[in-house]
């Protein structure tokens, strides 16, 4: 189908992203990978599309003591050939391969993908191992959110009228840290049934899924048993009942939990 | 009312000036008001591929992309790929390994594995796999279009 009428703008500051957004029935526009089927299946039928891809404050990868930004406006095509990511998030860099298709990977974007937070998607899960920060901006400056509080439900997240994602800030992996990514889905690119990102660090072990339940599901287990014991049932999607989740869940877990 | 937008881009090396509706998506805009209907539009909503054209020199589904913000870019389209003898190997080695039967998805799969190509390094088949994982072909099962590939890529 085709997309509904809206009016289009492209803001060159920030300033002037910060004013139109505030508007009634505008919405952000960054890669456009979910917005734009959305649109196309009128889902969604905003008044005015704000395009804020030229606002070159939402951009970049940098490295500062120890922590990595990562701009919103960063593509998944970007971070699988950032040789900071391969080197300091090998987390993200494993989870952006199973990311959609080279396609969409050269336009769908980081801030984008965790501003939506689809339940099945890769990053909130990721973000939420990694004990990431999202720094959240408005007119009145920015403020830093924890992972696991920014995603409040099912496409709910921590974000205000007239607030835009700008980054994310991530710890960079220390030498005795490990980091694996798991997904299971019927098709290469498509979204996960059931996916796992993990961390050890030397206190303890990190383990969110996603695509069990509204957001990302964050453990912090003893053991193996513990683990297993403390998933919580998920829910059924249109093709998997939440018993075939909950056990695809559990062999995820012991394949991430022989590699830690 | 649709808003009207003056774009200006350079499509196949030619540099054209349009005014379109702002909800009108780029494989739209390229078809209708350029004549270019060689990438194809399928589901319209990023599945299948076929829409597939280059922006800016990178692979991009068509249908996923507004027209209006395609202002000041670079497509590249089949036709333009084809008539500049970029994409002729792998339109030989598909047509020679029989990798296409009606042709719909063709275009699509031909600028998705030019990405490859142009990679420039050794890929295995199941890399060919994953390349054109987001490139749907209802005639063929795949088998085809990964020898062609193959053979252009690894000879």
């Amino acid at each position: 189908m085709k997309a509904p009428s809206f009016a289009y703008a492209k803001p060159r500051t920030m300033e002037e992203a910060f004013e139109l957004i505030e508007r009634p029935g505008a919405k952000v526009l960054a890669g456009g990978q979910s917005l734009i089927p959305s649109l196309n299946m009128r889902l969604s039928a905003p008044e005015l599309l704000v395009d804020i891809t030229g606002l070159d404050a939402l951009k970049g990868i940098t490295l500062e003591q120890g922590v990595v930004r990562i701009g919103a406006l960063t593509t998944h095509a970007a971070l699988e050939r950032s040789p900071e990511i391969a080197k300091h998030v090998p987390l993200l860099a494993e989870a952006v391969r199973h990311v959609a298709h080279p396609a969409i990977r050269n336009r769908g974007t980081l801030g984008g993908s965790i501003a939506l937070a689809d339940p099945a998607a890769e990053y909130p899960a990721c973000l939420a191992a990694l004990e990431a920060t999202i720094a959240v901006r408005s007119k009145d400056g920015e403020r830093l959110v924890k992972a696991e509080p920014f995603f409040k439900g099912l496409f709910e997240v921590d974000l205000r009228p007239g607030e835009l994602v700008a980054a994310v800030e991530v710890t960079a992996q220390l030498k005795d840290e490990r980091s694996v990514f798991l997904e299971l889905a019927r098709r290469h690119g498509d979204y996960a049934i059931v996916g796992l990102a993990g961390i050890k660090t030397q206190k303890e072990r990190r383990l969110a899924f996603f695509g069990i339940g509204a957001k990302p599901v964050v453990l912090r287990p003893g053991s193996l048993e513990a683990a297993k014991a403390s998933l919580p049932m998920p829910s059924a999607d249109l093709y998997h009942t939440a018993a075939t989740k909950l056990h695809l869940a559990k062999v995820l877990l012991e394949r991430a939990w022989t590699r830690l | 009312m649709d808003q009207a937008l003056t774009i200006t881009l350079t499509v196949n090396g030619t540099q054209v000036t349009r005014s379109v509706p702002a909800r009108q998506h780029l494989v739209d805009f390229l078809r209708e008001d350029l004549g270019l209907t060689g990438a194809h539009l399928g589901c319209e909503h990023g599945v299948c591929g076929a829409c597939t054209v280059r922006v800016d020199g990178d692979v991009v589904r068509g249908c996923l992309m507004l027209a209006v913000q395609a202002n000041g870019c670079r497509v590249d389209t089949i036709e333009g790929l084809s008539d500049s003898k970029e994409l002729e190997k792998l339109q030989k080695a598909f047509h020679e390994k029989n990798a296409l039967q009606c042709g719909f998805c063709t275009p699509g799969m031909l600028m998705a594995a030019q990405e490859l190509v142009l990679q420039k390094r050794k890929v295995s088949r199941e890399e060919i796999r994953s390349h054109i994982s987001g490139n749907y072909c209802r005639c063929t099962g795949y088998q085809a279009i990964v020898d062609a590939i193959d053979e252009v890529i690894n000879g």
